[in-house]
Order: C-alpha cells, then sequence, then structure tokens
C-alpha cells in the first residue's frame, strides 16, 4: 500500500522519454511526409519543357496580326497572315536586342530602334540587322497553338 | 669592232646593249609577267614617283588586268624612255588634279564598260561629284578640294568592302579628316574643324569602330560620299529619320517641328548636335548643365512645366525598374527562383526605352501612356520580389518547426539511450 | 500488436534464425568508436539520396532541350521542389564528403588489415562509383557550368593511351559533349550506378555483419592482455538508437542548408558558345584537376596530362588494394600506411583549396 503512494520518478520519468520520443517521431516524421505529399501532387500548370509553348488560342488574332508570347527565357513573335497561315520566330532583333513587332501596313517584321526590315521568314531585308531572326516550328492542337524549337541536331 | 670607232656607232652599241641587257634582265625579272617598264623603273624611284610592284598589286585595277597605261597612257613594253614616255604613245604623265574625276568617270561612268568587270557597280559616282561642294569648288579651279585619289588613295585602290580601304565604312572618318581636321589647311573656308575629334566621342563611332556594327553612321551615311554636301539646315531630319524612324515621326507632327523650321533651326541637331552625338540621358530633360529645354524656354512657362512632368514621369518609372531589380537580386542571392519576373523587367525597360522615344512628340499625356504601361510591369516584377522574400521567410519558418521536432526527437532518443544504459 | 505481427510473419519467414545474430551483435566502444558512425551516416544520405532521387524523376526531363527547364519547374512551380532538389544537391556533397571521411577513418584505424581486405576493397570500388554518381549527376540540371565541366572531364579520360579514346566517346555518346551524353549520363546515373552501388553496398554490409567490427590494433593489444578492460554496446537497440540520433542530425543539417542555402540552377548550357573562363569542377574532383593543372604540359617525352591521368589510374589502383600491402611485419607497414594516408589526406585538402582560390 505505501509503496503505491510513493510517487516513482522512474516511471514519470519513463512516461516522460515515451511522451518525447511519440511525440518526436510523429513530428519529424509529419515535418517529412508534407513536403513529399505536396510535391507528389502535381501543379495546376503542367510544363510542356523548353521545347514548345503554348502561345495563343485559335482566335485570339485576327488575320494579318502580330502578337507577343514568351518562350522560355526570350519574347518570341506570332503572327497571323491574311491567308490564315500561323508564323512564330524569335522577337529579339539581331541588332541591339529589340523587341520586333510586326507591321500590318508592311506586312513585314519591323524593329522600333532602328528601322530594321525582315521578311515572314525572318531573312533581315533592311535596316541595321545582321542576321536572319530564328524561326520556330507551328502546330495547331485543338484549339491551341502550339510553337516549338526546330528540332536539335 | 670596226663599228666601234665611230663615236655615233658607239652611242649606238651602248643603248643597243643597255636595251638588250634591260630586257634580258627585266625577262628573268618578271619572268611569267607581262613586261611592264613603267614598274620596273618606278619601282626603284624614291618618292613622289615611286610606285612598288608590291603596292600596285594590292590595287583593283591592277587585279582587273590594268596597268599604268590605262590612266597614264605610254608604252609599257619599251624601256627606252623617249618610246615608253613619248606623245606618240599618248603619255599623260602626272594628271593634274583638275582632271583626275574626269579621268576615272570615262571608265567609272561608262556603264557598258563597267559592265564588264562588275555589273553591280555604280556608275553615277562622276554626276554626284558634281553636284558636292568640292565638284563645285573644283570647277572654280580650287585644287586643294578633294578629288578621287584623295579619298580612294592611287596605285593600291581598294574596294571598300576590304577593311583596309581608305572608304571602308570604319576608315571613311579618319579619310575625311585628313583634310577637314586640318586646321590649317581648312582655313580659308571658315568651317569648323573639329568635327572628326567629337565624332570620336559620339554614340555613332562607339557602334561603328569599337562595337563593330556596320551598319552605324559615319560622314558620309549623312553627307552623303561623291555628292558630299552638308544637309542642309531643314533637311537634317530627313536625315536622321532613315534609321530614328520613330524619333522622327513624332517629332514631325510636334510644335517643335514648326517652330525650328520657321526660325530656320537644325532639327534634330538642336538638342543632340551633329558631330559629338552622346548617348541621350533622361538629364536633358533637366534644368542642369546637360539640359537642353531650358535653352530656349523660361523657367515656369507652359512648356517648362510639361519639361518637369515628362522628367518626373520617367524618373518614376526608372526608380521603380531599378527597385524591382534590386529586389529580385536580393531574393536571387537569398537562393529564390524568380527568372520569370526578370524576363519581365526587360519588357518593363522596353516601355521605358519606348516612352523616352515618346519624348520627340513634346506632349505630356503620350509618354504618360508609355510610362503607365511600364510601371504595370515594373510594380508586378517589384511584388514579385517581395512576394519571394515572404515565400522566403515562410520556409525559414517551416524550417525552425522541422528542426524543433527534430530536437524533440533527438532529446527523447538521447534520454531513452541513457535509460537504456543504466 | 507488434507481437502479434511478428508472430505472423515469424510463422512464415522464420524470422528467429535471421534475427538472433543481430540481436547478439555487439559493437566495440572505445576512445575512438564514434567514426563508427561514418559508414552508416554514409548509407544513410544514398537511402535519403535514392528517395530524393525517385522523387525528382517524376518531373525531371532527360533532354538537351527540356531538362534546365524542367529543373526550373520543379524549383519554381512543383510544391517544395525547391527542397527535394536542394536536398539531393546538398545531400550529394554530404555524401561524398562523409564517404571520404568513412574511408580516412577507416585507414587510420587501421580497419582495413585482414582478414577486412575484401570489405576495403568493396568500399574504395563504392568510392569511385559514387563519385561516378557525383559526375554524371551534376551534367543533368544541363546549364552552362555542368556542360564544360563535363566537356573538360571527359577530355581527361580521353587522355589515357589507347582505350582512352574509346572511352571518352562511350562516356559522351560521341565525339562531343551533346544531349546525347546528357540521355546517356541519365542512364547511368539512375540505372547503371545505382544497380552496381546496391550489389556493392549488399557485399559490403554482408561482410561487415559477418566480421563484426575492427578494433584498432593498440586497442586490441590492450584488451588482449587485460580482457576486463573489454567494453562493447549491443547493436540493437543501443547502437541503432545512436547511429539513429545521428541520422537525425543528418536530417536536420541538410533541411538547414536546403532552407538556407538552396541550390542555385545558373545559366542554361549553349553548346556552342565558348567556355567561360576558369571553368573548375566540382569540389570533390579539385585536387584531381589541380595535380593536372601544376604537371608540365612535357615531361621528357610524355605528353604532361597523358602522365597526370596514368598518375592518377596508378594511385587509385594502389589505393584499391592497399590492404594487400601490408606485409608480415605489420607494425613497420603500418607505420608507413599511416604516414601515406596522413601526406594523401594533407594533399588532398591543400590541393582542393589552392584548386578553389587559383584562377
Amino acid at each position: 500500500m505505501c509503496a503505491d503512494q510513493i510517487p516513482l520518478p522512474r516511471t514519470t520519468r519513463r512516461r516522460a522519454i515515451e511522451i518525447l520520443l511519440g511525440g518526436g517521431v510523429l513530428a519529424s516524421l509529419a515535418s517529412f511526409l508534407y513536403p513529399v505529399l505536396r510535391f507528389l501532387a502535381p501543379p495546376p500548370v503542367a510544363d510542356l519543357g523548353g521545347d514548345e509553348v503554348v502561345a495563343a488560342k485559335v482566335g485570339d488574332l485576327k488575320p494579318n496580326s502580330g502578337e507577343i508570347f514568351r518562350f522560355g527565357s526570350r519574347p518570341g513573335l506570332l503572327i497571323l497572315e491574311s491567308d490564315g497561315t500561323y508564323r512564330a520566330l524569335s522577337a529579339t532583333c539581331t541588332h541591339l536586342g529589340c523587341t520586333v513587332q510586326y507591321r500590318s501596313d508592311l506586312r513585314q517584321i519591323w524593329c522600333p530602334c532602328h528601322n530594321g526590315i525582315y521578311d515572314l521568314s525572318g531573312r533581315n531585308v533592311s535596316g541595321p540587322p545582321p542576321r536572319p531572326l530564328d524561326a520556330f516550328d507551328v502546330h495547331l492542337r485543338g484549339d491551341e497553338i502550339v510553337v516549338s524549337r526546330k528540332r536539335e541536331a | 669592232m670596226a663599228m666601234l670607232r665611230n663615236k655615233v656607232c658607239r652611242i649606238v652599241a651602248a643603248r643597243f646593249a643597255f636595251l638588250a641587257g634591260s630586257l634580258a634582265l627585266a625577262a628573268c625579272l618578271s619572268y611569267g609577267q607581262a613586261v611592264n617598264s613603267c614598274l620596273d623603273c618606278h619601282s626603284a624611284m624614291p618618292a613622289p614617283l615611286g610606285v612598288t610592284q608590291d603596292k600596285f598589286s594590292q590595287d583593283i585595277h591592277a587585279q582587273k588586268g590594268l596597268t599604268c597605261t590605262s590612266c597614264h597612257g605610254g608604252d609599257a613594253s619599251s624601256y627606252d624612255p623617249t618610246q615608253s614616255m613619248g606623245r606618240k604613245a599618248g603619255f599623260k604623265g602626272k594628271i593634274d588634279r583638275r582632271q583626275i574625276p574626269e579621268l576615272c568617270g570615262s571608265c567609272h561612268s561608262d556603264p557598258n564598260l563597267m559592265r564588264q568587270y562588275d555589273p553591280s557597280l555604280r556608275t553615277d559616282q562622276l554626276a554626284e561629284y558634281h553636284t558636292s561642294v568640292h565638284g563645285k569648288r573644283l570647277a572654280t579651279g580650287d585644287t586643294k578640294v578633294a578629288v578621287c585619289i584623295d579619298c580612294h588613295s592611287v596605285h593600291d585602290i581598294r574596294p571598300p568592302s576590304d577593311p583596309r580601304s581608305t572608304v571602308n565604312p570604319v576608315n571613311v572618318a579618319t579619310t575625311c579628316s585628313r583634310c577637314h581636321s586640318d586646321a590649317s589647311y581648312m582655313k580659308q573656308y571658315g568651317i569648323p574643324t573639329d568635327q572628326f575629334a567629337k565624332y570620336n566621342t559620339s554614340v555613332h563611332h562607339d557602334a561603328l569602330a569599337v562595337r563593330g556594327d556596320l551598319s552605324a553612321p559615319t560622314c558620309t551615311t549623312c553627307h552623303g560620299n561623291h555628292g558630299a554636301v552638308p544637309p542642309g539646315v531643314d533637311k537634317v531630319q530627313n536625315v536622321c529619320a532613315n534609321c530614328h524612324v520613330f524619333q522622327a515621326q513624332m517629332y514631325a507632327k510636334s510644335t517643335h517641328s514648326k517652330a525650328f523650321q520657321e526660325k530656320g533651326l537644325p532639327g534634330c541637331v538642336v538638342c543632340h548636335t551633329n558631330h559629338g552625338i552622346q548617348m541621350p540621358s533622361d538629364a536633358m530633360l533637366g534644368t542642369g548643365p546637360a539640359g537642353v529645354c531650358m535653352r530656349c524656354h523660361a523657367p515656369g512657362d507652359h512648356c517648362d512645366r510639361a519639361r518637369a512632368a515628362i522628367l518626373a514621369n520617367l524618373t518614376q518609372l526608372d526608380g521603380t525598374i531599378k527597385q524591382a531589380d534590386d529586389a529580385l537580386r536580393v531574393a536571387e542571392s537569398s537562393g529564390m527562383e524568380v527568372s520569370e519576373a526578370r524576363l519581365n523587367q526587360d519588357q518593363a525597360r522596353d516601355a521605358l526605352t519606348k516612352a523616352r522615344v515618346t519624348i520627340h512628340s513634346f506632349q505630356t499625356a503620350f509618354v504618360d501612356q508609355d510610362v503607365q504601361a511600364g510601371m504595370k510591369i515594373a510594380a508586378t516584377d517589384l511584388k514579385a520580389g517581395k512576394d519571394a522574400m515572404i515565400e522566403r521567410n515562410h520556409r525559414r519558418i517551416g524550417l525552425g518547426l522541422c528542426l524543433v521536432a527534430i530536437a524533440i526527437m533527438l532529446v527523447g532518443l538521447w534520454l531513452y539511450i541513457k535509460k537504456l544504459a543504466s | 500488436m507488434f507481437a502479434a505481427l511478428y508472430g505472423w510473419l515469424d510463422e512464415r519467414l522464420h524470422l528467429d534464425g535471421l534475427i538472433a545474430p543481430l540481436r547478439h551483435k555487439t559493437v566495440p566502444t572505445h576512445r575512438l568508436s564514434y567514426w563508427y558512425f561514418f559508414g552508416g551516416i554514409t548509407l544513410f544520405l544514398f537511402i535519403v539520396q535514392v528517395l530524393t532521387g525517385i522523387l525528382l524523376l517524376l518531373y525531371y526531363r532527360p533532354s538537351a532541350n527540356e531538362a534546365f527547364e524542367s529543373v526550373q519547374y520543379i524549383m519554381t512551380r512543383v510544391q517544395f521542389g525547391w527542397l527535394i532538389r536542394s536536398i539531393h544537391s546538398w545531400s550529394a556533397n554530404l555524401m561524398i564528403f562523409t564517404a571520404f571521411v568513412h574511408m580516412f577513418s577507416v585507414l587510420f584505424l587501421k580497419a582495413y588489415r585482414r582478414p577486412r581486405e575484401l570489405t576495403w576493397v568493396s568500399g574504395i570500388l563504392l568510392l569511385f562509383l559514387v563519385m561516378g554518381f557525383g559526375f554524371s549527376g551534376y551534367l543533368l540540371p544541363w546549364n552552362k557550368l555542368a556542360f564544360f565541366a563535363t566537356t573538360v572531364g571527359t577530355q581527361m579520360a580521353g587522355q589515357v593511351p589507347i582505350i582512352g579514346e574509346p572511352m571518352m566517346v562511350f562516356l559522351r555518346g560521341g565525339p562531343q559533349v551533346t544531349g546525347a551524353t546528357l540521355t546517356r549520363f541519365f542512364g547511368f546515373h539512375v540505372a547503371v550506378l545505382p544497380g552496381l552501388v546496391v550489389v556493392l553496398i549488399a557485399i559490403h554490409l554482408f561482410l561487415v555483419q559477418r566480421q563484426g567490427m575492427s578494433v584498432p590494433p593498440k586497442v586490441e593489444a590492450a584488451w588482449a592482455a587485460n580482457p576486463s578492460l573489454r567494453r562493447e554496446m549491443k547493436f540493437f537497440p543501443n547502437f541503432m538508437l545512436r547511429e539513429l540520433m545521428a541520422w537525425y542530425v543528418a536530417i536536420g543539417a541538410l533541411a538547414a542548408l536546403a532552407a538556407l542555402f538552396p541550390w542555385n540552377l545558373g545559366v542554361k548550357a549553349e553548346p556552342f558558345a565558348s567556355a567561360p573562363a576558369g571553368i573548375k569542377p566540382e569540389w570533390y574532383f579539385l585536387f584531381m584537376y589541380q595535380t593536372l593543372k601544376l604537371i608540365p604540359s612535357k615531361v621528357w617525352i610524355v605528353d604532361g596530362e597523358v602522365l597526370g591521368i596514368l598518375g592518377c589510374g596508378l594511385a587509385g589502383l594502389f589505393w584499391l588494394l592497399l590492404p594487400f600491402f601490408e606485409s608480415d611485419k605489420p607494425a613497420r607497414t603500418r607505420t608507413w600506411i599511416t604516414g601515406l594516408g596522413v601526406f594523401a589526406l594533407v594533399y588532398m585538402i591543400a590541393m582542393s583549396v589552392y584548386g578553389y582560390v587559383a584562377k
């Protein structure tokens, strides 16, 4: 009877250790598992890689107009010609790096910085630019306009 | 031997021997080449009569099969000076400066002839030259002005595409400066001689000579080459407009265009100067030494207020872009990934560039439009940078929690181990 | 509940027979027994690599066009992607470091001596494979630094006489480093090397289990003289719990490193651009790289780089077979092996520091 009433430091201590261990295991496992579980869930924006990008949707562009889109780390220019052909090129002017635009009056690509002009295939036809613009491939996927880099060697 | 008794015969014989010997020598020396008696003698002569084979072989005319006689006349096959340089052979000697343009033009203005050599070459140089200041002054008898050989050199003329050519774009300014920077030479004409020195400090020179951008302007781009004339005060903006299209379009529609025209002021040059054009800065809109507006406008008037508003706008955008750049830099160095925002910064900078072009409309509203577009982007990027730092702090809190959990675990384990040991 | 589960498994697998030896396994305790943890820490870090590697595999794309962008995607879009990737990169470096510490501790504590030569051999092979992991993994983000480091590294491999050129072409998947190299390195990194390493780890652990922990010769001699001095602790649970503590510390360190110093991404590789100045390999290759740079370009008639590569190869071979060089007079050879070990350690550290600060 007396033994039951004397507080047993060993038991309390054991309980403390059990709580610490149990709590520690749970807490540490939770802090490991939480990021892993969140990682496994795919993010809302599915990445198509640096290979291709959805530049726009069909209907976004009017015939004989152009639009800038982001491709990887540089801007690109998407053009819808009057006959319905889509063209996509790099929008970085090869002269001093300004962003070019589509001129519906000239039906050519124009750089406003120093009046450089490229044709719709990207060839530099007038003004300072020393090299043509890189051209990209364009396909339609449903109602998405997908721009991809030309196949690498 | 009997012939040698006669003095005349001796002279003839000596001449004959000389001729034979020279011929033999020339034959040996110019084995495989056509005989060119001119070069053979003149290559050994000192200046100004000296022209070496080495030098002349560099000449485009020599490479196309022309020789000394094509311009100077004479007979290159003979070593007898009376024959090779005789009037019968059409020898012209040193061409008089006043006749040089016509001499060059005798081939270079003949399309039928030039077509045989290079159909894409122009043949209007002589006609242009006649309209130029140099051409007009030459016609009045001034031989100090430039003629063909002064720019194109002579006897070692290279095509302009050759980097060593005196008329290659990179070298044109130096060629012009040979006269136009010589104060004593130009004294009688009463025009400045500091253009070359000024041009060398300019942004165009930097583009052409330092960055190697052959599309950048040099003297001939604005003044013309064969028809060289200063553009004329009222035509300056047409020349600049060839490259700086947007600025020119806006300027043409602005109040300044008409005002400058009426006052006979040279358009773009009023603010930007002509030869020593520096990279423009926002300080040009200011009231300091670099400020251009206050040279004409009175402080406090309507234009001064517009100037101040435009400057404030641009400064605001520039400042926001820099702020965003700083925030992104700090975020990046803390390990956050902000490449998308960095890319958008390019667009913000493009907007700033566009706004600076729009200054030439001299309308606050237009500039403001461009500035606001840029501000939106820069503000978004600044927010992205700040958000990245907030995210970084969240990560550190998460780390802290995790470390606390680990610490609890470690304490628990240690106590348990201690307990097992006892 | 655990007893019921144990009973169910025991009925089918006869666990007692398997577990009994583990229950009796002991670990000697002495002044230097803390070094025993490093093998386990290296193993733990390898497990972390496998787990984070599998997670990264869910999003990574091994083609030249997409590799960089996919790692960027992991770092920016995937939830906690930055954490998994940074842990993977940090753990890789930490694992190589602890592997070296483990090797040197085994060397100085003379645990390689008879009869544990094969454990040493399998361990050194593991070290080479782990460095291969580091080399192949480094290229996978396809950034500028990695691209050129791989070019330089494979080019050095190509310097070996006769077999060097085919070996280099094999490694690169062609004469130059291209997207084919990336795919190939990916295959090495996630399939070939893991397979080899798992087999070698199994051998290595099996040997350790069979032979028990080695005790340094001086301690062994002291215990032989006076058996009452012998101290041991049970592997299970005493040593295991201490090992677990070390593993938790390792996780904490990794989490801190990943959160405070996330691994950076760099810029995407451009195969046709010229190499940036001052390209250096990762720190664990620096000592070799710096040594090669110091060798004159021609030594007598032999090309300096070839001499260097052959020298490194020979040194590696010698290191692999080190236990077999211990002669009948163990005391003497152990002294010079210790001396050699000290020299190697100091040399590696000095060369690595030199390589790091040199231009």
